[in-house]
């Protein structure tokens, strides 16, 4: 029974794979691209920065990056209240 | 650790943490940023527990928890430096504040010349959090370092 229910799962999930994959676009050839051009075209301008990867970072997706520093920290904090010493 | 490790990691410790500093500084110019270079620099600090120990690394704790809170606190007060135009803008150097000042310098359009002075908030930013990269990895493995210690921690 249990092994049916995996090999079940297990065709669904692929037979789902070989669907999306045989559906997929040519790469290098998204669907959108209107955000990359207007990165491409105004993060000079707009942000001053002439790398379009920090100026997405710290301008457009400014929010992003602090969560991931909020991420850092919790888990910073994390291991300071596991490894803290007891006492008893 | 023996002696060569030692000797090696003598040597390499200044030169992997310069390299961090060099990536963060860059970060507006170059692949690499805040994190990436914090990461590089922890590292070091990795490298330096290792080699010697975690009984040097301890009494640089509250450095590191200091170091910490600096970053946190400069990124968050860097962002709300834009709050007149939005959260996050970039308040020194862009069209909504006027070029000039620190970071400042106009960029021209086209392919990247490398000015160190552009991009405004952006290398700031990359300082704050590359030190609290730095700070956040470092004492998480000092803390590890010291886990197995008979030492208070």
């Amino acid at each position: 029974m249990k092994r049916w229910a995996m090999l079940a799962a297990f065709v669904v999930v692929a037979g789902c794979l070989i669907l999306a994959g045989a559906r997929m676009r040519p790469f290098g050839a998204p669907r959108a691209y209107d955000m990359d051009r207007y990165f491409n075209l105004w993060s000079q301008e707009e942000v001053a920065a002439n790398n379009v990867v920090t100026a997405i970072v710290f301008d457009y997706r400014g929010y992003d990056t602090l969560g991931e520093a909020t991420v850092l920290f919790a888990a910073v904090i994390g291991v300071a209240l596991i490894l803290r010493k007891v006492k008893r | 650790m023996s002696v060569v490790v030692r000797t090696i990691a003598r040597i390499l410790v200044p030169i992997v943490l310069v390299f961090g500093g060099y990536v963060i500084l860059h970060g507006h110019l170059t692949p690499g940023g805040g994190f990436q270079g914090g990461a590089v620099a922890a590292s070091a600090v990795a490298l330096f527990l290792v080699a010697f120990g975690v009984g040097g690394l301890k009494k640089y704790k509250g450095l590191l928890a200091a170091l910490e809170d600096l970053g946190g606190v400069a990124f968050v007060v860097l962002a709300f430096l834009g709050i007149g135009f939005t959260f996050f803008a970039n308040s020194l150097a862009s069209p909504h504040a006027g070029m000039g000042g620190l970071f400042g310098a106009p960029v021209p359009p086209g392919p990247n010349p490398g000015y160190l002075n552009t991009a405004g908030t952006l290398p700031l930013m990359n300082w704050a959090v590359g030190f609290k990269v730095l700070a956040g990895l470092g004492s998480v493995m000092v803390l590890f370092g010291l886990f197995g210690d008979k030492d208070d921690r």
